[in-house]
């Protein structure tokens, strides 16, 4: 009996020190996109601080499944797109608003700041402050499709086999831009949306012949490009900048119709545990120094005032190339998607994948 | 009366008991909280319909929503039809390889053959996957192989179609199909198959006779278990049917995680567990086994 109660004893003790130890060491549990939080950065951010930051890497539908599965918790800063956080919130309640006071406000670039305050605003509350930004186009390898000018050229008889697309909204709503149409107008009016995004999805069926696989995550879209399985695919511009570091022939192009712009936000979880922890971490990445860093590891433009003059020639370069002021100007932003239009969506593009 | 003070009581029962509670505890616990308790969960969020952003009521339209559109129903026959190709494929590969080993490999032939079957599995499924489709990419070493043996001109794709989607399920699935039916030859007593030898019986007959009627519960439960492992399968045709694998898993899958539409994700999850279930029933039937007499053994 007395060896079980020292069992008994040792066990509790042990207990107490595992539930003890994260206490010590504060962490930061952070849900964002791959390169978004560059080992570098991290180390900085735990020699200023002490925190330490665990990285989840998702994207903007995996992020809002796994809030939703815990109604918010698990994580104290999660970074979806800014069109994606009213429609989630309204229907799952997985945020919880900003404390602005509690952001340095100078250290952004006040439009977009603005502007994702806008986008993200639900019964007049904050619930996402800017970080990244970055289009949606096309990559090409302009030395075998020189042709390809918006996302319908994609669908050329002679690219048969040699395009890819991520089969998600981005590549319908790019399609809806090629035929002249403007979903973007339409979001508050369900019918004719339906009817727009009707027809972009037989566009994208009838294009089906062209791609050779879907991509789904920016590796697998790499390899095909690099290995020159293909020669065009929908994608973000980063990967172009990425492939124009490597092959001065490949870079991003905005489709004519213009690029389709995001802007990636921090925003806290419903059941977030610690929200000091994820303001000092916007702090400290927004600092120019730091933010050009970021910007180098992502191939995507912070919202940090200051950041750009602090990023590598070589990515300026491939940037200066494939946006010259008057595509920047045409870009056309993602506005906050209304609740119910993705699932309006999901079964156009179920029957494209279908097809 | 007093109460009955001195009912003998039996130490060693209450000792029995209590090693069968601590025994039966991890089943049980494993049962409720992993099985029981999930699916009821699943079934209850498959019974409500959206009437607003957090607004439900409890009715059947997500499974309306499944036969209303024809698109998710092929998805599901498609599955279905090649599971059950698969599984026959299999059985055909393995049969062979299975009386091989069981009836004619000796000592350390037989062993090493076993092994030879068992080798691949030390791998994860992905990694496997990914070995196929670093050999018949386009940019591949098939392709490559092809052209530099002057077959072909230029380079082939052989990923993204039905049949390396079949080679790659059969692939997976073979050792499920091979440990049971080795297991049900190995009890086959080698006498019988010389009697029916000498009663004039030729290779056929009895293959058809004796052999086959006797490995049939290892063929069932081998059947069962590739059925359900290929049905069930996500990792395979997702990556090598590339754009037109259309398996039923990834619809469920693009329910839950990119439409975070759960309540016609599980609508999809119960519809396919009925679906597997009504099929392994018929197949029980039609072969005349039972579940005990076959996974049971």
């Amino acid at each position: 009996m007395k060896s079980f109660q020292r069992l008994l004893a040792a066990t509790a003790g042990l207990a107490l020190l595992a539930i003890a130890h994260p206490a010590e060491a504060e962490t930061l549990r952070l849900l964002t996109w791959g390169d978004y939080a560059p080992e570098a950065v991290i180390k900085k951010f735990k020699a200023e601080t002490g925190i330490d930051v665990e990285v989840t890497i998702s994207n903007n539908e995996d992020m809002i499944s796994k809030l939703r599965a815990t109604g918010g918790a698990g994580f104290d800063l999660a970074q979806p797109s800014q069109d994606r956080i009213t429609g989630p919130q309204t229907e799952f309640g997985i945020y919880k608003p900003m404390d602005l006071s509690k952001i340095k406000a100078e250290l952004f670039i006040p439009e977009l700041l603005e502007a994702a305050k806008k986008n993200t605003a639900v019964d007049g509350k904050v619930y996402g402050v800017a970080h990244l930004w970055g289009t949606s186009g096309m990559v090409v390898d302009r030395a075998k499709a020189p042709d390809i000018k918006t996302f319908a050229d994609l669908c050329k008889p002679e690219y048969k086999g040699k395009v890819s697309m991520r089969l998600k909204r981005t590549a319908l709503l790019g399609m809806a831009f090629a035929a002249g149409d403007d979903p973007f107008a339409a979001y508050s009016d369900k019918a004719k949306y339906q009817a727009i995004i009707e027809k972009a999805g037989q566009k994208l069926a009838d294009c089906k012949p062209n791609v050779k696989a879907y991509w789904t995550g920016s590796d697998q879209l790499l390899g095909m490009i690099r290995s020159g399985e293909i020669v065009a695919s929908e994608a973000w511009d980063s990967t172009g900048f990425k492939l124009n570091g490597e092959n001065a022939s490949i870079n991003f192009v905005a489709p004519s119709t213009g690029a389709l712009g995001w802007i990636d936000t921090f925003a806290l979880p419903a059941k977030g545990k610690n929200d000091e922890a994820a303001y000092k971490w916007i702090n400290f990445v927004m600092k120019p120094e730091i933010a050009a860093q970021i910007v180098e590891s992502s191939g995507s433009f912070s919202a940090s005032k200051g950041s750009d003059a602090l990023v590598s020639e070589k990515l300026r370069k491939s940037f200066q190339e494939a946006f010259p002021a008057s595509v920047i100007a045409n870009i056309k932003w993602f506005p906050a998607i209304p609740a119910g239009l993705e699932e309006m969506e999901g079964k156009i593009l179920d029957r494209v994948s279908a097809k | 009366m007093s109460a009955p003070a001195s009912i003998p009581v039996d130490p060693r029962r209450d000792g029995r008991r209590l090693a069968l509670l601590l025994v039966a505890t991890p089943f049980v616990l494993w049962i409720l909280l992993i099985v029981v308790i999930p699916h009821v969960d699943l079934l209850l969020i498959s019974l409500h319909e959206k009437v607003a952003p957090r607004v439900f009521k409890t009715g059947i339209r997500n499974y309306v929503e499944f036969f209303g559109e024809p698109v998710y129903v092929q998805a599901l026959v498609r599955t279905v039809a090649m599971s059950l190709l698969a599984t026959a494929l299999t059985l055909v590969i393995a049969f062979p390889v299975a009386y091989y080993i069981a009836k004619l490999a000796r000592g350390r032939a037989r062993t090493a053959l076993f092994m030879a079957c068992l080798l691949p599995f030390w791998v994860s499924e992905l990694v496997r996957v990914f070995g196929w489709m670093m050999i018949l990419r386009e940019t591949g070493l098939l392709s490559n192989l092809l052209i530099w043996a002057g077959i072909t001109a230029g380079p082939v794709e052989f990923l993204y179609n039905d049949v390396v989607v079949m080679i790659g399920l059969v692939y997976t699935s073979l050792l499920f199909m091979v440990v049971p039916l080795i297991s049900a030859l190995d009890s086959l007593d080698d006498s019988l198959i010389e009697a029916g030898y000498d009663l004039g019986g030729n290779a056929v007959s009895i293959l058809r006779e004796v052999v086959v009627p006797h490995a049939m519960p290892g063929i069932v439960a081998g059947s069962i278990v590739v059925f359900m492992l290929t049905l069930g399968n996500y990792l395979t045709p997702t990556l090598l049917g590339g754009k037109s694998s259309q398996w039923f898993t990834a619809q469920i899958y693009t329910q839950f995680i990119t439409r975070f539409n759960w309540e016609v994700g599980s609508a999809f999850g119960f519809v396919l567990l009925a679906t597997s279930s009504l099929i392994v029933w018929i197949g029980l039937r039609l072969t005349g086994q039972s579940l005990s007499s076959t996974l049971g053994r």
